[in-house]
Order: C-alpha cells, then sequence, then structure tokens
C-alpha cells in the first residue's frame, strides 16, 4: 500500500518553546491513524502542518503526492478538515453552513440533504449554529469536513467534551467514513477512543513520537503482564497455579487469586491447570493491560496529569 | 469558482448580519436618526436659521452623517473580523480551498452595500422629515461615500489586527476612528487648525473623505476631486499593505 501521508523529520518551534521535534511517519490508504498523547504534546501542531494551515520549520511532508506548503488550495480540494474548537457564525443556518461549504470546491459536491440525512441533522437544517448541542455541532463539522467527498479526512479531538452517548455514534460515523474508503488522520487524548477506533496510532509526547504501532501490537510490546483473577477454595489451587510455565506471582487474599505472568498464553494455561485438576472455580475474571498502561510505561506518567 | 464561494459567502454573511437584534439597528438606525434629530435641533434654535447654521444643516450634517454611517460600516467590520477570529471562524474558512483575501473581501462588499443601504435610508427619510430641502447629486455622492468608506475599511483591517480580543473591538476601534471627525475639518477647516493638529488632519483619510463627501454634496465635478480620491487610494494601499503584513487569522 502506498502511504498517503508521508511525515519526515518535521519541527516546528513558537519562540522558544519546540512544539513538534524531528517528527516522522506515514499513514496508509484507507487506514484510521490517530496521533495520540496528552494536552499540549504537539498533535494539534503536527495535524496543522499536514493540512497546509502551518509551515514547518524543517522537514518535508507530503500529503496525496502534494507538498502541503506550496499547494495548499490544490490539497484542500482534496482533504477536508475538522478543526479542534472551531466555531462558525452564531447565526448561520446548518443548510447554508453545508451550502456555503459545497460552493468552495471546485469539484461537484456530494448531496447536502443526504449527508445531513446521515449524520441526524435533517430535523436541525434551519437551526441557528448557536442554537446546536455540543454533540451536532460536531457531526455539522464533520459533514462540512465530507461535503467535498474527500481522499483523507482530519479530525482533531473530535469528541472532546462529548457525552459518553454521543461519543460513541461520532465513532460510528468514523467508522462509516473508513468504510466509504477514505483515510482518517485523528487526534485524540482519549485512549479508548484510540483503541476502538484506530487501525495504528502514534504516541507523542513533548513533540517527539515514542512509538508507532497498532494498538494491540504496542499493547503486546511494551505491556506483556497478563493477569487472571479467580476465586476458588479448593486447597490445592495455590500450589498448582505456582507450576504453571511463565506464571510470576501468586497472590492469594481471601480465597480469591490473582495470578500474574507474560504473554498471551497465561489464559490459556490457566485454565487447562483449572481443567487438568479439576479444580471448582466461582469466579474468573483476566485483567489485560491497555493503551493507558502503555502510555504510563512509556512517559512515566498517566495521559490525564 | 472563486466568484460563486465569494457570492455564497457575502449573501450569507448579510443574511447573518440581519439576524444579529442589535447589529443591525446600531448600525443603520444610528447614523440616519443622528442625522435627523440634530438637523430638527439646529434649525429651531437658530431660528431665524443664520447663513452658517442654514450651511451646516445642509451640508455639513448630511456629510457627517454619512461618516458616521462609514465609520459605523468600519466598526462592524472590526468587530465581526475579532469574533470571527477569536471563535476560529476565520481559521476554518481557511482550510477550504477558499483564498484568504476572497474571505475578507466578502466583509467588505458586505459593508459597502450596507453604507448604501443606510445613506438611501437616510435619503428616505430626509425627504419626510429633514427641515432643509437638499438638493445634491445623490448618484454621485453615494460613489463618493463608497469610496471613502472601501478606503477607511482597509484602516478597519488595521485595528482588526491590533485589538487582542472581541471585546476590546468595538472600544478600541471608535476611540481611534471618531476623533479623526473632529480634525477632519468637517467643524473647523483644517488651515485654521493649530499646526501639530493640522500635520495630523492631513495624513488622516477623513480629511480627504470630508472633501470629496462636501464637494461633490455641493455639486463640484469629479474632476475637482481627483487628489481626494488619490489620497483615499493611498490610504487604501498603505493600510492594506501593512495588514496584509500584521493581519492575525487566528
Amino acid at each position: 500500500m502506498r502511504p498517503v501521508i508521508q511525515v519526515s523529520g518535521v519541527r516546528k518551534t513558537y519562540g522558544p518553546t519546540v512544539a513538534v521535534d524531528e517528527v516522522s511517519f506515514e499513514v496508509n490508504d484507507g487506514e484510521i491513524f490517530g496521533l495520540i498523547g496528552p494536552n499540549g504534546a504537539g498533535k494539534t501542531t503536527t495535524m496543522e502542518c499536514i493540512e497546509g494551515l502551518r509551515t514547518p520549520d524543517r522537514g518535508t511532508i507530503s500529503v496525496l503526492g502534494l507538498d502541503p506548503f506550496r499547494h495548499v488550495y490544490k490539497l484542500q480540494e482534496r482533504i477536508g478538515v475538522q478543526l479542534q474548537q472551531a466555531q462558525l457564525q452564531k447565526r448561520i443556518k446548518v443548510w447554508e453552513a453545508v451550502d456555503l461549504w459545497a460552493s468552495l470546491y471546485r469539484k461537484k459536491a456530494i448531496d447536502g440533504e443526504r449527508l445531513l440525512e446521515q449524520l441526524g441533522l435533517t430535523e436541525k437544517r434551519d437551526a441557528w449554529f448557536m442554537n446546536l448541542s455540543g454533540g451536532q455541532k460536531q457531526r455539522l463539522f464533520i459533514a462540512l469536513a465530507l461535503i467535498n467527498d474527500p481522499e483523507v479526512v482530519f479530525l482533531d479531538e473530535l469528541t472532546t467534551g462529548l457525552d459518553p452517548q454521543s461519543r460513541r455514534a461520532i465513532w460510528d460515523l468514523v467508522r462509516g467514513i473508513r468504510e466509504r474508503g477514505k483515510t482518517v488522520f485523528l487526534t485524540t487524548h482519549l485512549m479508548e477512543e484510540a483503541e476502538r477506533l484506530c487501525d495504528r496510532v502514534a504516541i507523542i509526547e513533548h513533540g517527539r513520537i515514542i512509538d508507532i504501532d497498532r494498538p494491540e501490537r504496542l499493547v503486546d510490546r511494551h505491556c506483556p503482564e497478563r493477569s487472571v483473577v479467580l476465586a476458588t477454595d479448593d486447597p490445592i489451587a495455590e500450589e498448582r497455579f505456582r507450576a504453571i510455565p511463565g506464571v510470576e506471582a501468586v497472590i492469594c487474599t481471601d480465597l480469591r487469586f490473582t495470578i500474574r505472568g507474560r504473554g498471551d498464553d497465561l489464559v490459556t494455561e490457566v485454565i487447562h491447570c483449572l481443567s487438568e485438576n479439576r479444580i471448582r472455580v466461582t469466579d474468573f475474571r483476566t485483567i489485560l493491560p491497555n493503551l493507558e498502561d502503555v502510555f504510563l510505561k512509556l512517559t512515566g506518567h498517566s495521559i490525564r496529569e | 469558482m472563486m466568484l460563486r464561494g465569494l457570492w455564497k459567502l457575502t449573501w450569507i454573511e448579510i443574511k447573518i448580519f440581519l439576524r444579529e437584534p442589535l447589529g443591525a439597528f446600531g448600525t443603520i438606525g444610528f447614523p440616519v436618526l443622528v442625522f435627523l434629530v440634530l438637523g430638527r435641533v439646529a434649525s429651531r434654535r437658530l431660528a431665524p436659521p443664520s447663513l452658517a447654521a442654514s450651511s451646516f444643516v445642509r451640508v455639513g450634517l448630511p456629510v457627517l452623517a454619512s461618516l458616521l454611517i462609514s465609520i459605523s460600516a468600519v466598526l462592524s467590520l472590526v468587530t465581526i473580523i475579532s469574533i470571527y477570529r477569536e471563535g476560529g471562524i476565520l481559521k476554518r474558512l481557511r482550510a477550504t480551498p477558499l483564498r484568504p483575501q476572497t474571505i475578507l473581501t466578502a466583509q467588505v462588499i458586505v459593508k459597502l452595500i450596507l453604507t448604501a443601504a443606510t445613506l438611501a435610508l437616510m435619503v428616505l427619510a430626509g425627504k419626510r422629515y429633514y427641515p432643509v430641502g437638499v438638493h445634491a447629486p445623490l448618484f454621485s455622492f453615494t460613489i463618493a461615500l463608497l469610496i471613502s468608506t472601501w478606503s477607511i475599511l482597509s484602516i478597519g483591517f488595521l485595528i482588526a489586527s491590533i485589538v487582542p480580543t472581541a471585546r476590546f473591538a468595538q472600544p478600541i476601534g471608535a476611540i481611534i476612528l471618531y476623533p479623526m471627525i473632529a480634525v477632519s475639518g468637517l467643524f473647523v477647516p483644517v488651515e485654521s487648525l493649530p499646526p501639530v493638529l493640522h500635520a495630523v488632519a492631513r495624513v488622516l483619510p477623513l480629511t480627504y473623505a470630508v472633501l470629496l463627501l462636501q464637494g461633490i454634496w455641493n455639486g463640484d465635478a469629479w474632476s475637482a476631486h481627483v487628489g481626494d480620491v488619490a489620497a483615499l487610494a493611498v490610504v487604501f494601499v498603505v493600510c492594506t499593505a501593512l495588514s496584509a503584513k500584521v493581519f492575525r487569522w487566528e
């Protein structure tokens, strides 16, 4: 697959502050790629350099084979952008915004009314922007980002400030964008969002990319620890658990055991051990690390701090 | 293609402006009200009207009211630009194939249309309620006012570049623009101002706007005011070039 976005050695400073430093990565055709990190890590700056809204001090960027700085208008024709914390005119109506945006592109825009319908905004088509809820505003911004039938869609902190229900609805919309064959580049500081939505993620902190991969591979690589928690009153259990290959620790409190080990095989081995020794359990669950743990491990602090 | 976007943006901006409850009244109503009220007061106080007073009501006041129209439009531009910048609307519009100058041109067109509409309203209201019959070449005067406004709008862009937040846009703009009227030669001839103020007046665009508007109102030919129009054009070019350098989009 040819990369749709190629970023290499990009650096951007604001006065003495280095916002982005030596950032390099590629985004493939048709994938949802996430740039994840805490606020102020350089996500938005990186994204806006790729969109042609900012000029990097150093490094090269290519989007759909175009240089975002030199071919900014040509590029804008082919990409769709949703900006963080953007607003529209307070008293612009929903359909007017869609109609205006449709008129800005050389290529024939897609059917605005259908787009509004797909995004659940038909009832609000005559409403002023200022009277929309947070979720409705975000859906309108998605509509504006899609109106020119773009090849790459950029979404910056799309679900920040939304309630969990709206957030899930928006995730479905983003998956829908990928199903239509578009490439999606998004930023988020929500690890759950990245985990559920992204095919690949790049973790960025202090303007530098720490690692890039599929979320589950990042977890495997950096947090191979697995834990099984189970409850049993079988007196031989503890001894048997300690004998399981790959087990590093068995902690017992009040007949509840926490079995810690490494690798995907741990859970299978525990189940195998239970059935072989006919150990009766009244509870069984696994604790698997997630991107949140990966971030903690790589940076030494939680993403929320 | 760009024309289509420019036209759509202009039309939507006009509609949005008219939906603004205070904005439309303040910008359109205020200059018309000043024109009518001052006209009536001035002609009643000075009965029988002296020659000077009658000349002020006949020429000075219409020109003053027209300048107020123009300045209202510029203040409204400054406010809108700073609100659009603060809310990220300018940035969002830039993330499209729309050229930056097209975005700003749309705003200028809206303000020029607004200026012409307010002037028309003033003339209509004047025909009914104004104490002194006025016979001025209205078409030429409208053109003169649009040229003046166009020039002062470029100062608006400069002001919009320096105001820190949208909250300060209106007051800062007013502090810069309204005093210009005082030394513009409308009340006291520029020649009789103290030397320092005289020098200041000569570099301010409003001085040339007043010369042009008064002249055209009195029936002068355009050829007599080539210099004033040229001065206004110079102001436009200089301010546009400056604001292209210092204008902030976000």
